[in-house]
C-alpha cells in the first residue's frame, strides 16, 4: 500500500461515491460509512456555530465556521497576492539588470532578494521542516539508544528512572534552557541556521525522544526466547544477532514508538514556535493574537483546524509505514 | 571398545528459585551411537526438555556433562541443531530465507553462493517444501512450518539432530505425514537423532531406542527399551504386528503403571494415588 492510498482510506467511500463506481450491494454500507461521519461533522458545525455566536470577546464574537471559511479564503488570497508581487519584483529586477548590461557590459549587477512577509503557507512549510528535522534527529538518537537499553537489563534499570522523569516534561520548560544553551554554544558570524529554528527543533527533539526510546527498548527486550535460542544455536555474532533477529523482531514496536513520537513532536512544535518566534504556525498564532484585529480569532481558528489536519495526515503516513514494515500481518494496527 | 558418539555422564541440574534450588534432573547416564534414533518419553514436567537443552548447550548441567565426539558440550552450536516445538521460524523471512540464515552462518567460506543455494533448495526438497519455499511462515500451515524447521536443522549438517516435541502441536494426520517424512529422510541421511515426545506410537514407530524418564523433581532415566523392528517401517503393517504392540504396551506400562502421575493441569490424566512412592510426589 502506498502512502497516498492510506491517506485516502478514510475518504475512500466519498471518492467512490463521486466516481460512481459502487457496486449495488455495498451501497447500503457505503451510505452508512459516508452518512455517519457526515452527521458527526454537521452536528459539530452546528454546535460550533451556535456556541460561538454566544461568546463575546474584546475582539468581537468568537469565530464560527462561516468566519473561518472567510478567513481561510483571505489567507489563500494573501498568499497568492504576495507570490504575484514576488514574481513582479524579480521581473522588474531582471529587466533593470538587463538594461544596465546593455549600456555597460561590465556593470556590476545587484540581485536583491524579495523581502516579503511570510504567508500562512510559508509558515506551514517552516513548521513542517522544523518538526521533521526535530523528529529525524530524535529518531537517530532514540532507536539505537532504545536497542542498547533493551538488550541490557542492567542498563534498563539504570536509565529507566531518568527516562521516566524526562518523559512528561513540557516543551515550555525546556525552551528557556535550550535558548540559553544555543545562544551560548552556537556562535557564528554567518550562521547556517536561524537560532529560533534551532531552539524549536531541539525542543521538539527533547520532547519526542522518549516514546521511541521506551517502545524500542520494550520491543528489543521482548524478542521471543525461541528466536534467541535459534540465534544461540547458530552462534550468530552479537552484530548479526542484533541485525537479523533483534531489529526485525522489534520493528513493529519501534514504529509504534515513532508514531507516538511524531504526534508529540507536532503538538510540541506549535508551543515551541510560539515562544521561540520560529516563523511557523506557532508564530502565526502568536502574531495574530498580538495583532488583535477583528480577523485575528478567525485566522487563529483556521490555524487550529490546519494544525489538526496536518497532524492527522502525519499520523496516517506513519501508520502506512508501520503497516508496511510490520511482519505480523494479523496484528490490527489502527 | 570404541567411544560412543554422544555420552551423557552423571548429568544433574538444579535451577535457582526464590524458595531455594529446584533439582530437575539427577544422575542421567546415556550412551548414543552414531546413526541411532533415540526417543525421550515421560510425563510433562519430567525434565525431558531439560536433557535436550543440556545436550543443545542451552542449559549448563550442575554436575556431570555431555561429550560429543570426544568434546565436552558447553555452549550451543550448529553441530547440535535443534528443531523447536513451535517451529521458531523468523516470521519476517520466507521459508527459503530462514534456511538461508542457517546455511550462511554454518557454511560461510566453505560453500560458494551457488552451492549454498543448491544446498538450501536440496534441504527444502527433502522435507517436501519446494512448492512453498518463498512463502512466509504466516502464509503456510503449522505442519509446513515444522517441515521448514526440520529443513533448517538438517541444513546445518548436525552431528546430532535434537528435536523437542517436533510434532506436538500438530493434528494427528499432519503428524503422521511428518513422521513418514522424517523416516524417509532418516533412511537417506541416517542422522543421530534425539527426539522428545509425548506420543507412545510415535516413539515406537520412529526409534531405535526409547528412553523412558521417571517423574520429576530429580527425574532420571527409568528404563531404556530397544526397539528391534525392521526398517523401513510402515505404520499400517505394524498396527497388527505382535512385536510392535509388545513394545507399545511396555512403554504404556512404564508411563501409566510404574510412573503414574497426578497432574492437576490435565484432568484427563488424573489418577487417584493409592501407594505413595517417593518419586511420584508433586512439587508443591
Amino acid at each position: 500500500m502506498n502512502i497516498a492510498a492510506t491517506i485516502q482510506k478514510p475518504f475512500e467511500p466519498w471518492i467512490k461515491l463521486f466516481k460512481g463506481e459502487l457496486p449495488k450491494q455495498t451501497i447500503a454500507s457505503t451510505i452508512k460509512a459516508i452518512v455517519t461521519p457526515m452527521i458527526g461533522i454537521l452536528v459539530f458545525l452546528m454546535l460550533w456555530e451556535v456556541g460561538a455566536s454566544r461568546v463575546e470577546t474584546s475582539l468581537g464574537t468568537f469565530p464560527g465556521p462561516k468566519e473561518v471559511y472567510v478567513q481561510a479564503g483571505n489567507l489563500v488570497a494573501d498568499h497568492n497576492r504576495l507570490r504575484e508581487k514576488e514574481a513582479a519584483f524579480y521581473q522588474r529586477q531582471e529587466e533593470r539588470n538587463a538594461k544596465k548590461l546593455e549600456k555597460n557590459p561590465d556593470a556590476e549587477i545587484k540581485i536583491r532578494k524579495f523581502n516579503g512577509k511570510a504567508t500562512f503557507f510559508d509558515q506551514i512549510g517552516t513548521s513542517l521542516i522544523t518538526v521533521m528535522s526535530g523528529f529525524i534527529i530524535a529518531t537517530i538518537i532514540a532507536v539505537p539508544l532504545g536497542i542498547v537499553i533493551g538488550l541490557s537489563r542492567t542498563l534498563n534499570s539504570a536509565l529507566n528512572p531518568v527516562i521516566q522523569t524526562f518523559k512528561p516534561v513540557s516543551p515550555l520548560a525546556w525552551l528557556p534552557l535550550v535558548t540559553m544553551v544555543v545562544s551560548a554554544v552556537y556562535v557564528s558570524d554567518d550562521p547556517m541556521f536561524d537560532k529560533a529554528f534551532l531552539n524549536s527543533m531541539i525542543t521538539v527533539t527533547l520532547c519526542c525522544l522518549w516514546p521511541t526510546v521506551l517502545n524500542t527498548s520494550v520491543g528489543v527486550a521482548s524478542v521471543s526466547q525461541d528466536l534467541q535460542n535459534v540465534s544461540k544455536v547458530l552462534r550468530l555474532s552479537w552484530f548479526t544477532h542484533v541485525l537479523k533477529i533483534v531489529l526485525p523482531s522489534s520493528v513493529p514496536m519501534i514504529f509504534t514508538g515513532l508514531r507516538l513520537s511524531l504526534g508529540i513532536a507536532w503538538m510540541v512544535l506549535i508551543a515551541a514556535e510560539m515562544l521561540a518566534q520560529n516563523p511557523g504556525l506557532g508564530k502565526f498564532v502568536w502574531d495574530e493574537f498580538q495583532n488583535g484585529s477583528s480577523d485575528s480569532l478567525g485566522r487563529i481558528m483556521t490555524a487550529v483546524l490546519v494544525i489538526g489536519f496536518i497532524g492527522f495526515l502525519l499520523d496516517r503516513i506513519m501508520l502506512t509505514m508501520q503497516k508496511a514494515v510490520s511482519w505480523d500481518k494479523n496484528a490490527e494496527i489502527r | 571398545m570404541s567411544k560412543p558418539h554422544l555420552e551423557l555422564t552423571g548429568v544433574g541440574i538444579e535451577f535457582p528459585t526464590p524458595t531455594g534450588p529446584f533439582r530437575a534432573l539427577t544422575d542421567v547416564n546415556l550412551k548414543i551411537e552414531k546413526g541411532e534414533f533415540i526417543s525421550l518419553i515421560g510425563h510433562s514436567g519430567c525434565g525431558k526438555s531439560t536433557v535436550l537443552n543440556i545436550v543443545a548447550g542451552l542449559y549448563q548441567a550442575t554436575e556431570g556433562g555431555a561429550i560429543l565426539d570426544g568434546k565436552e558440550v558447553n555452549e550451543p552450536g550448529p553441530e547440535r541443531a535443534v528443531v523447536f516445538q513451535n517451529h521458531s521460524l523468523l516470521p519476517w523471512l520466507t521459508a527459503y530465507e530462514n534456511v538461508e540464515l542457517a546455511v550462511k552462518q554454518v557454511f560461510r567460506g566453505k560453500k560458494s553462493r551457488v552451492e549454498m543455494k543448491e544446498w538450501i533448495e536440496h534441504n527444502l526438497h527433502l522435507v517436501h517444501m519446494d512448492h512453498a519455499m518463498h512463502k512466509r511462515p504466516d502464509e503456510i500451515s503449522g505442519g509446513m512450518k515444522q517441515r521448514v524447521g526440520i529443513a533448517r536443522a538438517l541444513a546445518m549438517q548436525p552431528s546430532v539432530l535434537l528435536m523437542d516435541e517436533p510434532f506436538g502441536a500438530l493434528d494427528a494426520l499432519t503428524r503422521a505425514h511428518l513422521q513418514d517424512s522424517l523416516m524417509e529422510i532418516q533412511s537417506v541421511l541416517n542422522n543421530t537423532v534425539i527426539m522428545i515426545t509425548h506420543d507412545v506410537d510415535e516413539a515406537v514407530l520412529l526409534s531405535d531406542r526409547i528412553v523412558m524418564m521417571t517423574n520429576g523433581p530429580a527425574a532420571t532415566i527409568g528404563e531404556v527399551l530397544t526397539v528391534d523392528l525392521e526398517r523401513p517401517r510402515s505404520r499400517l503393517e505394524l498396527a497388527d504386528d505382535a512385536k510392535y504392540n509388545h513394545y507399545r504396551s511396555e512403554v504404556l506400562k512404564f508411563l501409566y503403571e510404574k510412573q503414574k502421575k497426578v497432574d492437576t493441569s490435565q484432568p484427563k490424566l488424573k489418577v487417584v494415588e493409592e501407594d505413595d512412592s517417593s518419586d511420584e510426589k508433586e512439587v508443591a
